[in-house]
């Protein structure tokens, strides 16, 4: 793996984070699976070294959007569980008073400007984060996550167009998990992916996904360059979802072969390569990774708890916030 | 007091509030050195520059998604969307996005931003150029919608419009850039929600937006020939509508007749009269009438485009009726 040129405060930070998603996803799925939570969500498990490399190159004051998969953007971006679970089961301490929901949670205290249930959505939203940056004179970057499946939006055409002509302090995050919903990518994208970045001029990038410190890497260089009005980039990160497209897509063999998941999740599985190379390099014991996790497991099992005893918004909460003040 | 351009006045009120406001700025198709096809803007990249006054491409769902971005994190973008038209390519942006942030994150999220668009048929612009889709908008909760009769609304309500918190949708008659009104030199706003009384009347309120106002007065004046004294009533913004001088007038003069550009069938007309007879039903003597725009695209002939948009004609045909008492059943 590259070296982030990071110490071991960050390496292990890095590291909690992604098991911290990895965690919040499984209590997610369970909320669905005993009917604990309305609707359907989107599971992140897999692709955590994406939001993690990522989310760790940045500052509370850059931004993000999200995506209808945003469990994971949030939490790497600095949200709280509780805040968060609240906001899953639709109680009045939610991020959102539970008006957002999984996909729309948003958590402007970390500049996470919203998930979006739009496919390709939040693109204009993030480059124009990123104008009213470069127009107020502040160093401050967005970074815009999105699916492969997104890329046949032409929304992301224009914005991009517009962040190249002006030099806007964006970054497009691709995360290519190899479907949308229920089709391969190779069935819905044409062509190269970066090569349409690069038709507008825009630098544009590879990057295994499963690696956290390859995307840090990759992340922390193209953040500083942005701050210094280099940007846009266009980062396509090769990755996976372990679930289904959300949690109620189980029999999914018609369109995605066991032997493929298992693939993914025995032999690139980010947390398992990541905990590999901290103990390797002495950076952490094994016993001192297990009781993280434990630790985090603990967290999330009191969130949870928090949250299904939490109540829900008053009534008269339906009709406010339709307009700001 | 002098008299200035429609054109003139949305560009004054654009210019105040950018010399006020660093954060205020403007984007759009054509709007630096061309300062629009309507020239409403021009003269503003002189004096701001063109890092406030942005010529884009031909993207408008893609500027338009850019504009609530830079809303959401603390600019206060003013939108040029070239013709009402062309609303239909950024629904996504405008009622999926814009409208909603605030309410889908529980108050948290702000989107400060301003679409300027126009309405307005008999131009001979056909149906793609002619189109006055303000219902669609007014329908989507957490948009406002303001529409300007005249020079003086159209200053006065655009500064309102940049200083809102949230999405506002101004819709300016094409036909009208070059009318003139009085508009005071001081500086002034005019309060959304907040309808305006242009003549006084007994017998019948016209309820009319826009352009529509010109109609309505000019129906009046020739009823007043008759001995019909037509109430003309503007609400200047269908997003938040004034309903409490609409109903208080109507209840005085127990007739009304609802008049807007769009077409007539679910749209603004129907809203009003429907809020009308909900809420006045034992003050009328009458239905309220609906007048809006055929439903049929606009066509390009004159002969028959003249023929879809409510006329001050019509409006005194259907005012003279409504007193008589013959609309009663055939309304
Ligand atoms: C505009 C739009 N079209 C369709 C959908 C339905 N939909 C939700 S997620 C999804 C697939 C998105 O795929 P991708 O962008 O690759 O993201 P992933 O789910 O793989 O993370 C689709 C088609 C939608 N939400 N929005
Ligand atoms: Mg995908």
């Amino acid at each position: 793996m590259t070296d982030a040129r990071t110490n071991s405060e960050d390496y292990l930070r890095m590291y909690r984070q992604m098991v911290r998603i990895r965690t919040f996803e499984d209590n997610a799925n369970q909320l669905y699976l005993s009917a604990k939570m309305p609707g359907l969500t989107h599971m992140y498990s897999g692709e955590e070294a994406v939001a993690v490399g990522i989310c760790e190159a940045l500052t509370d004051s850059d931004r993000i959007t999200s995506t209808h998969r945003g469990h994971g953007h949030c939490v790497a971006k600095g949200a709280e569980f509780r805040e968060m679970f609240c906001e899953l089961l639709g109680k009045a301490e939610g991020y959102c008073r539970g008006k957002g929901g999984s996909m729309h949670i948003a958590d402007q205290s970390h500049g996470n400007l919203g998930a979006n249930a739009i496919v390709g959505g939040s693109m204009g939203i993030a480059t124009g984060s990123a104008l009213r940056a470069k127009l107020a004179g502040s160093d401050d970057v967005t970074v815009c996550f999105f699916g492969d499946g997104a890329t046949a939006q032409g929304l992301w055409y224009e914005v991009m167009n517009m962040a190249a002509l002006w030099k806007l302090p964006v970054i497009y995050a691709c995360e290519n998990n190899g479907y949308s919903e229920y089709t391969k990518t190779e069935e819905i994208a044409a062509g190269s992916i970066t090569a349409r970045a690069e038709a507008f001029g825009i630098e544009a990038h590879r990057v295994d996904g499963q690696d956290v410190l390859a995307v840090n890497a990759l992340a922390r260089d193209l953040v500083a360059r942005a701050r210094r009005g280099e940007g846009p980039f266009f980062v396509e990160l090769e990755t996976y979802r372990y679930h289904g497209h959300h949690v109620g897509d189980i029999n999914r063999e018609y369109y995605r072969s066991k032997e493929e998941e298992r693939d993914w999740k025995e032999n690139r599985d980010p947390i398992l390569r990541f905990r590999g190379w901290l103990v390797a390099e002495g950076i952490a014991a094994e016993a001192e990774l297990e009781a993280m996790t434990a630790e985090i497991a603990e967290d999330a099992a009191a969130a949870v708890a928090y949250a299904e005893a939490a109540a829900y918004p008053p009534a008269h909460e339906v009709d406010m916030h339709v307009f700001a003040d | 007091m002098r008299e200035i351009t429609l054109s003139r006045a949305v560009n004054e009120a654009i210019a105040e509030e950018m010399r006020r406001d660093p954060r205020v700025f403007l984007m759009g198709e054509d709007v630096a050195e061309a300062g629009t096809p309507f020239k409403v803007l021009s003269g503003l990249v002189e004096e701001f520059g063109p890092e406030r006054v942005l010529d884009t491409p031909i993207s408008e769902p893609g500027f338009v998604g850019l504009a609530v971005g830079a809303a959401m994190t603390g600019a206060r973008p003013v939108v040029d969307l070239m013709f009402g038209d062309f609303l239909y390519l950024v629904m996504d942006q405008l009622c999926n996005q814009a409208a909603k942030q605030h309410y889908m994150s529980g108050g948290k999220l702000t989107v400060p931003m301003v679409l300027r668009t126009n309405l307005g048929a008999t131009r001979r612009s056909a149906a793609q150029h002619s189109q006055s889709l303000q219902a669609l908008v007014a329908h989507i909760p957490g948009l406002k919608v303001a529409m300007p009769s005249s020079a003086y609304e159209a200053k006065g309500l655009m500064k309102t419009a940049i200083r809102d918190e949230n999405p506002v949708v101004i819709f300016e008659d094409k036909l009208m850039y070059q009318d003139k009104a009085p508009v005071p030199e001081a500086e002034y706003l005019i309060p959304f929600g907040a309808a305006h009384i242009k003549r006084p009347g007994r017998d019948v309120t016209l309820i009319a937006t826009s352009s529509m106002v010109q109609v309505a007065e000019a129906a009046a004046g020739t009823l007043a020939h008759e001995g019909i004294e037509a109430e003309v009533v503007d609400p200047r913004t269908l997003v938040p509508l004034d309903e409490a001088t609409l109903l208080e007038s109507v209840k005085r003069t127990s007739r009304a007749i609802v008049i807007d550009e769009g077409h007539q069938s679910y749209g603004v007309t129907a809203e009003i009269a429907s809020r009308l007879t909900e809420k006045a039903f034992y003050h009328l003597d009458a239905p309220v009438v609906r007048m809006g725009a055929m439903d049929v695209p606009v066509p390009f002939s004159p002969a028959l485009e003249d023929l879809t948009v409510p006329t001050p004609g019509g409006v005194v045909e259907t005012a003279r009726r409504l007193c008589a008492g013959e609309l009663i059943h055939a309304a």
